[in-house]
């Protein structure tokens, strides 16, 4: 109904959706506030006074980097394993059929769908019954869980349309398999790539839950943050620290979506 | 020589014989047209000869080389796809340079040398464009000069004018005749409309339910069908059913007769039969007088100078005997 759209809504929705809004996002403006405040016991409003120096205590706090090197190498890694996984079984339920197709495209969103504390549980048990210890490489595992999924999702999307005839051309015009991926298939789904691996990474650098039950004495940045939380002295530090998390995790989603946009579109216009 | 060669050749899809014990051998520099109905299996045929599918079972040759396992990245063969297939994040001048980019040719040698294919193809300076941004009828003529750019010995033109319209088809129709003239490569294209197969092509294999139905040059397939199937699918021909054959006083199988060699009244040397009017129309440079006679329904050319008979009139209708022709009974 195309003429809805100029009939302007009620005042008093508009007022519940911009509450709405507010609510959504005032508390991520308050963390900022309090990042400045010169109370560091307790966050009390408005903070009586304004300072930079939580900058400098963060900067100059080794358990900080220490949680931040971790918390990145996380990510970086688990991403980096949903790449390659995540592509090879979108090209492999995208361009075969095969018998339990659909099953196995569902085994795969399923760790997405499930409850984080579930894909935990489940993986810290699993650990122990097999006996192997704790690390950075469980809490890798952890993370890929969910990572594969993300990326799959934008592959296999991107796969389906990339037509099957470009590929059987690129044979036919004489490049081998590796020089057809290289050359045709990558192009056509590397912004769904990219955009699927940005997504991936910022999921893993705020992941809490499933972190919870496979890391052992390490702590990612999320997990160090809940630690402080109950600390009573230096809490704007983590106030700085939650500023960054939001920054290097929202800088990759907004590219993500630009990517996938613009990618719909270069897609589009070939059919 | 022989530039493809299949002995025998099937391909099964499980329980499905996509293509059933083929053989078939093409000249080099010959333009062979591959002709049936969906589902005919002549698709599946053009796709043995690129490399995108192997044999259940038979040998394949091209130019005496054994094709069986060669990927079709190994195969001096190029095709131009029914949906064209251009590479849609590459210009079109990349689009035509590919087999040479993929082979290890130079840049500059290969982007030459697309030029001269654009050129070839009446599409010079259209290389910095998208595919995205060609119409229908110049996106076939880059896939042509993508293929051609390779010098294969063996083009094959997978239904490349079937999504063109009528006009833009009979020009490409000419101008993909006189390109291979020109350039003297064997042309393997597939169609399913029998005008186009039989003004383009040299020969004619006519594909139904994976077999060939019969091979032959133009006139043959549409002067003398083999069968029943083929008298349908090419021609207008009068396919009459073995008992009027035989009242006529042939062989007791089917056969088929070409309205053109029919003609009202009797002559010398000409075999004669009686009907009665149930049709005509006129088509301009003729009368089509269909009549009814023994249960079967014959159909014939009346120049369109004499006025045709009134339905419902008895009439005797005449040919010369070499005009009919028994076809296999089978189908």
């Amino acid at each position: 109904m195309r003429s809805d759209r100029n009939t302007s809504a009620p005042l008093g929705l508009k007022i519940a959706a911009g509450l709405g809004l507010a609510f959504l996002h005032l508390p991520i403006l308050l963390i900022f506030l309090y990042a400045f405040t010169t109370e560091e016991k307790s966050y009390q409003f408005p903070p009586p006074g304004y300072t930079l120096k939580w900058f400098a205590v963060t900067w100059n706090r080794p358990d900080v980097w220490e949680a931040m090197g971790l918390s990145v190498r996380v990510a970086s890694i688990s991403t980096a394993v949903a790449l390659v996984l995540g592509t090879l079984c979108a090209a492999a339920v995208s361009r075969t059929k095969f018998f339990g197709r659909e099953t196995i495209s569902l085994l795969v969103i399923l760790p997405i769908a499930l409850p984080g504390i579930i894909t935990g549980i489940a993986l810290r048990s699993a650990f122990s019954f097999a006996e192997i210890p704790f690390s950075f490489w469980t809490i890798v595992l952890g993370h890929a869980t969910f990572c594969v999924v993300v990326v799959y999702n934008n592959a296999v999307a991107r796969f389906r349309r990339v037509s099957g005839s470009l590929i059987e051309a690129s044979m036919d015009l004489g490049a081998d398999s590796f020089q057809t991926f290289r050359y045709v298939i990558l192009p056509n789904i590397g912004t769904a790539l990219l955009a699927g691996g940005m997504l991936a990474f910022a999921l893993s650098f705020d992941e809490v839950i499933v972190t919870t039950f496979t890391a052992g004495q390490q702590s990612t940045l999320p997990i160090w943050m809940l630690e402080e939380l109950v600390r009573p002295r230096q809490r704007p530090v983590t106030n700085v620290v939650a500023m960054v998390v939001v920054l290097v995790t929202f800088l990759p989603i907004l590219g993500a979506y630009y990517l996938t946009r613009d990618g719909d579109q270069v897609a589009g216009a070939g059919k | 020589m022989t530039a493809v060669l299949f002995q025998q050749v099937s391909r099964h899809f499980g329980a499905v014989r996509a293509v059933d014990s083929v053989d078939l051998a093409i000249a080099e520099g010959e333009f062979f047209a591959m002709l049936g109905p969906s589902g005919s299996g002549k698709t599946t045929c053009l796709r043995l000869m690129a490399g995108f599918e192997q044999p259940t079972s038979g040998h394949i040759e091209i130019f005496g080389e054994t094709a069986e396992g060669v990927p079709p990245y190994r195969r001096n063969v190029n095709t131009v796809f029914q949906d064209y297939a251009l590479f849609p994040h590459l210009s079109i001048l990349e689009n035509v340079a590919y087999g040479l980019m993929v082979k290890g040719v130079g840049k500059a040698e290969r982007l030459k040398a697309a030029e001269e294919a654009l050129a070839m193809v009446k599409l010079p300076g259209y290389g910095a464009r998208r595919p995205g941004q060609l119409s229908g009828g110049q996106r076939q003529r880059v896939a042509l000069a993508r293929a051609l750019v390779n010098r294969p010995r063996v083009l094959l033109l997978d239904e490349p004018l079937g999504a063109l319209d009528l006009k833009l088809r009979e020009q490409m129709q000419e101008e993909l005749k006189s390109l291979q003239k020109s350039l003297g490569i064997t042309f393997v294209f597939v169609t399913h409309d029998q005008g186009e197969a039989l003004s383009m092509a040299d020969r004619i294999a006519v594909f139904s339910d994976g077999r060939i139905q019969q091979l032959g040059t133009p006139e043959e397939v549409y002067k003398r069908p083999k069968t029943r199937f083929v008298a349908d699918f090419v021609g207008s021909s009068n396919v009459l059913p073995p008992d009027f054959v035989r009242t006529l006083g042939f062989g007791d199988s089917y056969a088929s007769l070409r309205p053109e060699a029919i003609t009202l009244g009797d002559g010398p040397g000409r075999k004669n039969f009686a009907g009665r009017v149930v049709a005509t129309s006129f088509l301009g440079a003729a009368n089509r007088v269909t009549v009814e006679a023994a249960g079967a329904r014959v159909a014939a050319m009346t120049p369109a100078s004499t006025a045709p008979p009134a339905l419902g009139e008895t009439v005797t209708l005449s040919f010369l005997p070499q005009d009919l022709h028994p076809m296999d009974g089978a189908r």
